[in-house]
């Protein structure tokens, strides 16, 4: 009994114990049902458990709603991303610069991270309705009104709110790596004759690379996350050039369909361990290590 | 700035070449020119200064403009609210639109200050009130303990070498990557199966448990130096005094950060929610707000601004921090 305890104590105060409560609700909310998941998406349906390959995988693929989705995420994220990150690099390289009030600057950039996209949701509806703000702009100036929330130009709507939010974050990010690149390189630049755009081409960028890969990998994550928004500014069944991902999943969910819901989450993992797969390739080529292990 | 700071250079190579071709330059005279020059180059450096200020300020504005908006607009009487945006939110029981007033109306400044919206929201009407509650319930414990179980998986990861641990860790942050649209139906899974869907449990583990603050965590206390650990050691302190007296106070600051995040985020949230819970009475305001109707948008205002004010106090508590969290988060300080 003694020596019982003495391997109990001995298991408590091993550095690998502090990983216990978070191991088990990892393994029991995250690992396990993924794994029964996976298991999911190969069967016919999981009363009768009849194994029936790759079948579902080519349902999915070939249900128009998924192919709506799927475009409509894919060209959201290939739009929004760039832009969120070009625009951020642009915001950080003004901040960079000797400029009074900076922190007040970079505060109310970074507040919109901060307030609950709920909140502001209405001012946005203000804006953008047929009846909206802008729209009366538009109107003032001799053009057709054109109805933001209900057509193929919410995207652009989407699109800015995403900028809006996301914007402050990557801008702190590339302000912190600006601080980092080393003054005596650019000043042997300066010297050399370079220019601000050379000097910002060939010495900066070179510093930034490692930040320009984290923020473009944040910003896709954060991009799939846009749901939410759409959901706020438009309800359950939005316009067909907003229908994202994660409404394709909310009505398989309602539809209790768990094996295209299965199938169609294992794609999507499949697409995001390419992208994180590639980002670590990058992270890994640029000379540093994304996990710091 | 800088090609300006150039060019002068360029004059004054030019004048130092000029200078054996005159030589009724005096030096009296050079000197002037080199303060004309010197002058000249001062006011373009100000002109750009102050053209870089209002740039910044009009983006500042534009970042600010959406919350200002809907502050200022928490204090207007419903009155002036349905007569500014009655346009927009005016809709007949079928769902359809009636346009009452063609145009809209957003201002800034309220015609007359009123608190009304405010007094309907706190005293007369106990749904907003309890929707509120609602969300305080649900993220809470999810900060709380998110981040008492990532500190002590962090701690974990940080002291135990090799490589069972390193591909433990390279699944946590696969799965912090992994976004919503996935997670959320092993989640339910789960939740099925442990009979917990519709119960504020369906939000509280899958929280807890989330793998998002144990990848910065630990990214930070791997920075640690070695030598810190070895000195607990050697004092006497085991692991568990190491890490409630030593590691964890140093790092306190990216634990705020990830508090902050994590409160935002959850805050914010809508996904889980809508799938979780069958029952609308349990949904959080951020649902709910969304589901407002064209009657209430006055308040809804009001609303709007409450709801935020928790995560802006929580920014402004913490912004120091999270400004160094994020940009450490980004590898990029150490």
């Amino acid at each position: 009994m003694r020596k019982f305890t003495n391997i109990l104590k001995k298991i408590k105060s091993h550095p690998a114990f502090f990983l216990v409560p978070s191991l088990a609700g990892m393994l029991v909310f995250f690992v396990i049902p993924y794994i029964i998941m996976v298991y999911y998406s190969f069967l016919d349906n999981p009363i009768r458990k009849e194994f029936i390959g790759f079948e579902n995988y080519k349902t999915v693929l070939t249900n128009r709603a998924f192919q709506t989705a799927v475009n409509n995420t894919f060209l959201f994220t290939v739009f929004a991303v760039p832009m969120a990150v070009i625009l951020g690099l642009l915001l950080a390289l003004l901040l960079d610069q000797k400029i009074p009030g900076k922190s007040f600057f970079r505060s109310s950039m970074l507040t919109p991270l901060m307030v609950p996209t709920a909140s502001v949701v209405l001012i946005f509806q203000v804006l953008f309705d047929y009846n909206g703000v802008v729209n009366k702009y538009i109107e003032a100036h001799g053009l057709e009104r054109v109805d933001f929330l209900k057509s193929s130009y919410g995207m652009i709507v989407v699109v800015i709110l995403f900028l809006w939010k996301n914007l402050g974050y990557i801008m702190v990010l590339f302000l912190a790596a600006l601080g980092n690149v080393p003054e005596d390189g650019l000043e042997v630049a300066r010297l050399e004759g370079a220019n601000v755009w050379q000097v910002f081409w060939y010495v900066k960028i070179r510093y930034l690379s490692p930040t320009i890969v984290f923020t473009t990998m944040l910003s896709m994550i954060n991009s799939f996350k846009i749901f939410r928004e759409i959901y706020l500014l438009t309800g359950e069944y939005p316009f067909g050039a907003m229908y994202m991902l994660q409404h394709y999943m909310n009505n398989t969910f309602a539809s209790a369909d768990y094996q295209k819901l299965s199938t169609a989450a294992v794609y999507m993992s499949l697409v995001m361990v390419v992208i994180i797969g590639l980002l670590l390739f990058a992270e890994y080529h640029f000379g540093r290590d994304f996990e710091e292990s | 700035m800088r090609p300006e700071k150039k060019k002068t250079d360029n004059k004054h190579t030019e004048n130092i070449k000029n200078e054996p071709a005159k030589p009724a330059q005096t030096e009296e005279e050079i000197k002037r020119e080199a303060i004309e020059i010197e002058k000249r180059r001062l006011r373009k450096k100000r002109f750009s200064m102050t053209w870089r200020v209002v740039v910044a300020l009009m983006i500042a504005l534009v970042f600010l403009a959406p919350i200002v908006f809907t502050m200022a607009n928490s204090f207007m009487s419903s009155a002036e609210i349905s007569s500014n945006y009655g346009s927009i939110f005016q809709k007949t029981d079928t769902g359809g639109k009636v346009y009452i007033g063609k145009t809209v109306n957003l201002k800034l400044i309220p015609d007359m200050v009123s608190f009304s919206q405010y007094f309907t929201v706190l005293f007369k009407s106990p749904d907003y009130l309890l929707k509120f509650w609602n969300s305080v319930i649900l993220v809470v414990p999810i900060v709380v303990f998110q981040l008492v179980v990532a500190s002590l998986a962090s701690y974990g990861f940080t002291r135990t070498k090799g490589k069972i641990s390193a591909i433990i860790f390279f699944v946590y942050v696969i799965l912090m990557m992994m976004p919503n649209q996935v997670t959320l139906v092993p989640n339910y899974i789960v939740l099925q199966k442990l009979n917990m869907l519709n119960t504020n449990m369906a939000i509280w583990f899958p929280g807890i448990f989330s793998p998002f603050s144990v990848y910065l965590i630990t990214k930070y206390m791997r920075r640690i130096p070695k030598s810190i650990f070895e000195a607990a050691r050697i004092d006497g302190a085991g692991e568990w005094r190491t890490f409630l007296f030593v590691c964890a106070p140093i790092a306190k600051g990216i634990i705020t950060t990830c508090g902050i995040l994590i409160f935002v985020d959850y805050w914010n949230m809508v996904e889980q929610p809508l799938l979780f819970f069958t029952d609308p009475d349990k949904y959080p305001l951020s649902i709910f707000l969304s589901k407002i109707n064209a009657g209430e948008v006055g308040l809804a205002f009001a609303v709007a601004v409450i709801y935020m004010v928790p995560s802006i106090l929580y920014f402004l508590y913490g912004e120091e921090a999270l400004v160094d969290g994020v940009a450490f988060a980004g590898g990029v300080k150490g």
